[in-house]
C-alpha cells in the first residue's frame, strides 16, 4: 500500500518482520520518528516512552532470532487510548485526577498483546474518562483531525484514531460506550471495530458506563482490525461480563465468507439531522452492495428516538457510581486545600474533574436518587430491552444492518463544545448498537468536497463479528479511501 | 402504663473463605496493614469484581441451616456511598433480591435455674444477604489511617424480623445464631474480630399495641453482652423519655460498653441515600436444584436439634448437654465415647467435667488432647467393672491426660487397682456398722440416707481403694440382715 513504513499495514509489516526483511527496531524507530514529526501537530498522544518501546522491540528482535516470537502481532506497534492499564505506564483517562497515575499492572487486552509480541506503544488522548466525543474535554490537550487540523478527530477515543490516520502507529486500540470507536474512526478515514459486549475482556479499562463499554481495534484495513481482534478477544476470568465463546479466525473468514449477504437499512438512520454528503456516500455504498448481488432490504428500528435519551440515563447512572472511586484518598489528584475527609472528597473531584464529567456525574446521581430511579433508570432499562429487541428482530430478515457512523464529517474544533446536546447527537448512529450490545464496525466509505472523510456503519448480529468484517472487507477490497493520506507535511 | 419493646437484630457475620469476595487475595485478621490487598480491593483504575464461589456456597448453607428460601437468582446490587473504609465509594450488595428469605433462629430462654432447660421460640428471620466488609479507619491525633485489610471481606447480614422482646431474647439469638455460624464452618464470629457484628433496632410501645413505636438503632454493640447490657438500657432509656413526656426521636445511637451509655449518631433527616442499582459487572448467578441439594448434604445437625437427640438419646442430663452441644467437635468425641463405653451418662460426666477441666487447665483444643474417646471409654468400663474407684479413676485420667498411656496400663502402672477381697471388706462394713449405733439405727428407722455414715468409714479403712458400688451393696446386705 505504502512505501513508508509507518504507513504499511500491520499484515504487510508481520511479512516483512517475519522475511528479516526489517527488524522490530527498524519499524519502531519508524513510528517513533513520524511520531515526534506529526505529533505536534495532531497532538494524538498524552505521553509516549519512547525507550520503553525500543526495549520492546530489541525483545522482539531478540525472541525471533531465537525462534521464538509469540504471536501475529510481534514486533508490531499498537497504541493504547490512555484508559487501557499497562503496567509502569501512566494511565490518565486525559484527566487532572488521574494525570499521575502510573499502573501497576497489565489490563487484560494489554496482557493478550503483549504475550503475542505487540509492542505497546504510547497513551493516546481522549475526551476525559471517554466522556464526549470530539477529544476536547480532554484535560490535557485536543487532539486534531489528521485530515483537516482546524477539526475535531471526534471522540472519545479520538488519540486511537487520529494516531493510525497519521502514521504514528500501526493500529491501536480504543473503547466504545456509545460509539467512542466508530465516530472517530469514520471523521479519520480509518477503521474502528466494536466488539459484541463480553467478547473483549474490560479488565484494566477504566470504567465510563460497564454495561456499555467494551475495547476494539483500530486500524488502516478491515484485515488488521481482524487481526487486532483476533489477539484481544476471548473469555477472561477477571471479568465476570465477559462471554465465553469460541474466536473463530477472523482474519481467514475474511476469506472463505463471500456473500451474498442480505443488509438491512434502517429508515429511522436516513431521517432529519443526516448531512447530505454523508448521506449520499453511504448511499453509493449501498449500491456497491446491491451490485455485488447482496439483498437490500429497508428495516425499522421504531425505538431507535429513544436511543440518545436511554444511553444517557444508563450511562451516567453507571459513571456516577463508577466514578466514586476518584475521591482524593488512595490515589490520585488530591486537593492541597482540604482539611478532612469531606473536604478531601469536595475539593479533590471539583479539582481533578472536568466540566463534562461532573455533569455527566450529577446527571447520574439524580436519576439513581431515591424517587426516581423507577421513571428514569427503570424505565430506560425497559427501552434498552426494547432496542436490542428491534435489532433481534430486524436480524430474522438480514444479516447485518448497514448505516452512516456519524450524521456529519468533522466539525470544527469549538464548535460543539459549549452545546452538549448538540455534542450528544453526534452518537445518534452509534449509541443504538452500545444499548443492545451488538458488534459494529465503522469503515472509510468516501470523502466530502471538502475532503473529509465518511464513514460507514455495519451493524452485526451478537457474535458474529466474522461476518460483519467479512462484509466490511469486500466493500474495502473494492475501493481505495484508505489510501488516502492526510497531508501533514 | 407498662411498655413492652420490639427488637430486631442485624448481625454481620464474616465468612471464613480463603480469598475475598471479589478477588484473589486473602483475607485474615491481624496482618500488617494494607497488607492483604490488591488492585481489586483498593479499587484502582480498571479494576474488576469476579465473584467468589465459595462465599456464596457458604450463605446458602447458612440460609439452608436457618430455614430460609433460597432465591433461583444471585443477583448484585451497588449501595454508594462516600467513606474513606469504603475503597470504591460503592458496596457491593443485595439489595432487593437477598439470596435467603424467611425462615427462623431458634432460641432457648434462660431457664429456672442453670439445670433447667428454658423455653424454646423461634425467631423469624426477613433476610440474609451476602456483601463486601469495608476497611478500617484508625484515628491519630492529627490525621487518620485506612487499613483496607478487612475490605472486600465476604460478610453476610442476618436480618432479624422485630420479634425479639427482651435484652435476654437477643442475647440468646446472638448465641444460637453464633453456634449454628460455627456449626455450619461458616464463621468462627469472634466478636473481638469483628467476624460478627450487631446492630439493633429498639422500640417501645404500651402493652397491648400492636403498631410499632418509633426506632432507634444502636450500633457499636461489639460483645454479646454489650448487646444485651445496650438494649436493656436502650428500652430503660426509651420508656424513661415517654414516660417523661417526651417522644422517641428516629435516630442511630452510638452504645458505649465501657461506660453503658449511649449518644446520638445521626438522626433520620442525615439518612444516606444509597441510589442502590444492578451492579453491572456482575452477572446474575442461578442457583439450581443440584447446587442447594449439595449444599443440604453439607449441612450438620442443628444445635438446638442435636441437644434433643443427646436428651433422648443418651438420657444425659441438661446440664451435661449444654456443656457438649455448643461445640460441634466436642459432641462428635461424646457420641464416640458414648458407643465404645455403652455407658453414656458416664462418658459425658467425664467429658464435661474432667476434660474440659483439663483442657482448660492446659490451654490446649480439644483436638490436641492426649485423652482420645476410646480412653474415655476403657475408664468407664473399668470403674463399671469395679476394677477402679472413682477417686483412683480421677488419678488415672489426670495421668493419661498427662502421657496419654492407656487407663490398663496407668492402673498397673499405679497399682491403683480397686480392693475386691469381699471377706477383708466384709469385714471393714461389719466394724463401721458396729462403730456407729446412731446410724445403725437411723438406717433401720427407714433413712435411707443414713448408710452414708458408714461409708466413710470403709473407705478410709479401704485407703479409697474400695469400689463404691460394691461397699454400697455389702453394707445393704449385712444391715438387711441385722
Amino acid at each position: 500500500m505504502s512505501s513508508e513504513l509507518h504507513y504499511k499495514t500491520a499484515c504487510e509489516l508481520a511479512e516483512m518482520l517475519g522475511g528479516k526483511q526489517i527488524s522490530a527496531v527498524e519499524l519502531t524507530e519508524a513510528v517513533i520518528a513520524r511520531t515526534k514529526k506529526v505529533d505536534t501537530k495532531v497532538r494524538a498522544f498524552n505521553s509516549f516512552d519512547e525507550e520503553n518501546a525500543l526495549a520492546q522491540a530489541r525483545a522482539s528482535d531478540d525472541r525471533r532470532s531465537r525462534g521464538l516470537s509469540l504471536g501475529a502481532l510481534e514486533g508490531i506497534p499498537v497504541g493504547l487510548k490512555d484508559v487501557i492499564a499497562v503496567e509502569g505506564q501512566p494511565l490518565t483517562a486525559s484527566s487532572k485526577m488521574l494525570q499521575n497515575f502510573i499502573s501497576p499492572y497489565d489490563a487484560t487486552v494489554t496482557r493478550k498483546l503483549k504475550g503475542a509480541g505487540a509492542i505497546c506503544w504510547g497513551r493516546l488522548n481522549l475526551d476525559e474518562f471517554a466522556m464526549g466525543s470530539s477529544t476536547e474535554n480532554s484535560a490535557f490537550h485536543t487532539t486534531c483531525n489528521p485530515y483537516d487540523l482546524e477539526r475535531v478527530p471526534g471522540g472519545s477515543s479520538g488519540g486511537s484514531a487520529a494516531s493510525v490516520a497519521a502514521g504514528e502507529t500501526i493500529v491501536s486500540l480504543g473503547s466504545d460506550t456509545g460509539g467512542s470507536i466508530r465516530q472517530p474512526a469514520a471523521l479519520c478515514n480509518v477503521v474502528g471495530v466494536k466488539p459484541t459486549y463480553g467478547l473483549v475482556s474490560r479488565f484494566g479499562l477504566i470504567a465510563f458506563a460497564s454495561s456499555l463499554d467494551q475495547i476494539g481495534p483500530f486500524a488502516r484495513t478491515v484485515e488488521d482490525a481482524a487481526l487486532v481482534l483476533q489477539t484481544i478477544a476471548g473469555h477472561d476470568q477477571q471479568d465476570s461480563t465477559s462471554f465465553a465463546t469460541p474466536i473463530p479466525d477472523y482474519r481467514r473468514e475474511l476469506q472463505t465468507r463471500k456473500g451474498p449477504w442480505r443488509l438491512g437499512i434502517p429508515k429511522e438512520y436516513f431521517g432529519e439531522g443526516l448531512d447530505p454528503e454523508v448521506g449520499a456516500a453511504v448511499q453509493n455504498a449501498i449500491e456497491f452492495y446491491r451490485k455485488q448481488g447482496c439483498e437490500i432490504k429497508e428495516v425499522s428500528l421504531p425505538h431507535t428516538e429513544y436511543g440518545v435519551g436511554v444511553y444517557y440515563i444508563i450511562a451516567t447512572a453507571e459513571c456516577s457510581s463508577n466514578l466514586a472511586r476518584y475521591d482524593g484518598i488512595r490515589y490520585g489528584h488530591r486537593s492541597k486545600e482540604a482539611k478532612d475527609a469531606i473536604d478531601i472528597y469536595f475539593k479533590s473531584r471539583a479539582e481533578g474533574f472536568g466540566a463534562e464529567v461532573k455533569r455527566r456525574i450529577i446527571l447520574g446521581t439524580y436519576v439513581l436518587s431515591s424517587g426516581y430511579y423507577d421513571a428514569f433508570y427503570l424505565r430506560a432499562q425497559k427501552v434498552r430491552t426494547l432496542i436490542r429487541q428491534d435489532f433481534l428482530n430486524a436480524y430474522k430478515d438480514v444479516d447485518a444492518i448497514l448505516t452512516p457512523t456519524s450524521p456529519t464529517p468533522a466539525f470544527k474544533r469549538g464548535e460543539k463544545a459549549a452545546d452538549p446536546l448538540a455534542m450528544y447527537l453526534s452518537d445518534v448512529y452509534t449509541i443504538g448498537v452500545n444499548l443492545a450490545g451488538l458488534p459494529g464496525i465503522s469503515i472509510p466509505c468516501g470523502f466530502t468536497q471538502g475532503g473529509l472523510p465518511i464513514g460507514l456503519q455495519l451493524i452485526g448480529q451478537p457474535f458474529k463479528e466474522a461476518e460483519m468484517l467479512a462484509i466490511a472487507n469486500a466493500y474495502e477490497k473494492s475501493h481505495d479511501w484508505n489510501s488516502r493520506r492526510p497531508n501533514l507535511s | 402504663m407498662k411498655y413492652e419493646a420490639v427488637i430486631g437484630l442485624e448481625v454481620h457475620v464474616q465468612i471464613k473463605t480463603n480469598s475475598k469476595m471479589f478477588t484473589r487475595v486473602a483475607q485474615g485478621y491481624g496482618h500488617e496493614p494494607n497488607t492483604l490487598t490488591d488492585p481489586v480491593v483498593l479499587a484502582l483504575p480498571g479494576t474488576l469484581p469476579v465473584m467468589n464461589k465459595a462465599a456464596l456456597d457458604a450463605i446458602i448453607k447458612s440460609g439452608l441451616m436457618l430455614g430460609c428460601e433460597i432465591a433461583p437468582i444471585c443477583k448484585w446490587d451497588r449501595k454508594n456511598y462516600f467513606y474513606p473504609d469504603s475503597p470504591k465509594n460503592y458496596q457491593i450488595s443485595q439489595y432487593d433480591q437477598p439470596i435467603c428469605v424467611g425462615g427462623f433462629v431458634e432460641i432457648e430462654l434462660p431457664g429456672a435455674s442453670r439445670n433447667v432447660m428454658g423455653e424454646h421460640k423461634k425467631i423469624p428471620l426477613t433476610r440474609i444477604h451476602l456483601e463486601e466488609d469495608v476497611g478500617k479507619l484508625n484515628h491519630f491525633a492529627t490525621e487518620s489511617l485506612v487499613d483496607y485489610n478487612r475490605a472486600g471481606t465476604p460478610l453476610m447480614e442476618i436480618v432479624s424480623e422485630p420479634a425479639l422482646q427482651s435484652a435476654d431474647e437477643a442475647f440468646a439469638y446472638l448465641t444460637s445464631l453464633r453456634n449454628t455460624m460455627i456449626y455450619g464452618g461458616i464463621s468462627d464470629c469472634d466478636m473481638e474480630k469483628g467476624q460478627l457484628r450487631c446492630d439493633a433496632n429498639i422500640s417501645i410501645r404500651p402493652v397491648g399495641e400492636t403498631r410499632l413505636g418509633t426506632k432507634v438503632e444502636l450500633k457499636n454493640l461489639n460483645s454479646i453482652s454489650f448487646v444485651r447490657d445496650g438494649i436493656a438500657h436502650e428500652i430503660k432509656r426509651q420508656i424513661a423519655v415517654v414516660q417523661s413526656g417526651g417522644k422517641i426521636v428516629q435516630e442511630t445511637r452510638d452504645y458505649d460498653g465501657q461506660t453503658g451509655t449511649s449518644q446520638s449518631l445521626r438522626t433520620k433527616e442525615m439518612a444516606h441515600d444509597y441510589r442502590y442499582f444492578p451492579d453491572p459487572d456482575l452477572m446474575p448467578v442461578k442457583v439450581d436444584a443440584a447446587w442447594k441439594e449439595r449444599l443440604q448434604r453439607e449441612c450438620p445437625e442443628l444445635p438446638f436439634d442435636k441437644q434433643r437427640r443427646f436428651l433422648e438419646q443418651y438420657q444425659i442430663p441438661y446440664t451435661i448437654t449444654s456443656v457438649l452441644v455448643p461445640d460441634r467437635e466436642l459432641s462428635a468425641y461424646f457420641e464416640e465415647a458414648a458407643k465404645q463405653s455403652g455407658k453414656p451418662q458416664a462418658a459425658g460426666n467425664w467429658i464435661a467435667n474432667d476434660l474440659l477441666r483439663e483442657i482448660g487447665a492446659a490451654k490446649i483444643q480439644l483436638r490436641e488432647s492426649k485423652v482420645t474417646p476410646s480412653h474415655i471409654a476403657e475408664l468407664v468400663k473399668l470403674v463399671d467393672a469395679g476394677t477402679l474407684t472413682s477417686t483412683a479413676a480421677k488419678e488415672v485420667f489426670s495421668e493419661m491426660f498427662k502421657t496419654g498411656e492407656r487407663p490398663a496400663a496407668v492402673v498397673d502402672r499405679k497399682g491403683l487397682k480397686a480392693e475386691t477381697n469381699s471377706g477383708e471388706l466384709e469385714q471393714w462394713c461389719r466394724d463401721a456398722i458396729l462403730a456407729n449405733p446412731k446410724s445403725l439405727a437411723d438406717f433401720k428407722g427407714g433413712k435411707d440416707a443414713a448408710i452414708n455414715g458408714f461409708k466413710g468409714a470403709v473407705m478410709k479403712a479401704a485407703k479409697g481403694k474400695a469400689s463404691p458400688q460394691l461397699v454400697d451393696e455389702t453394707l445393704r446386705r449385712l444391715l438387711a440382715a441385722m
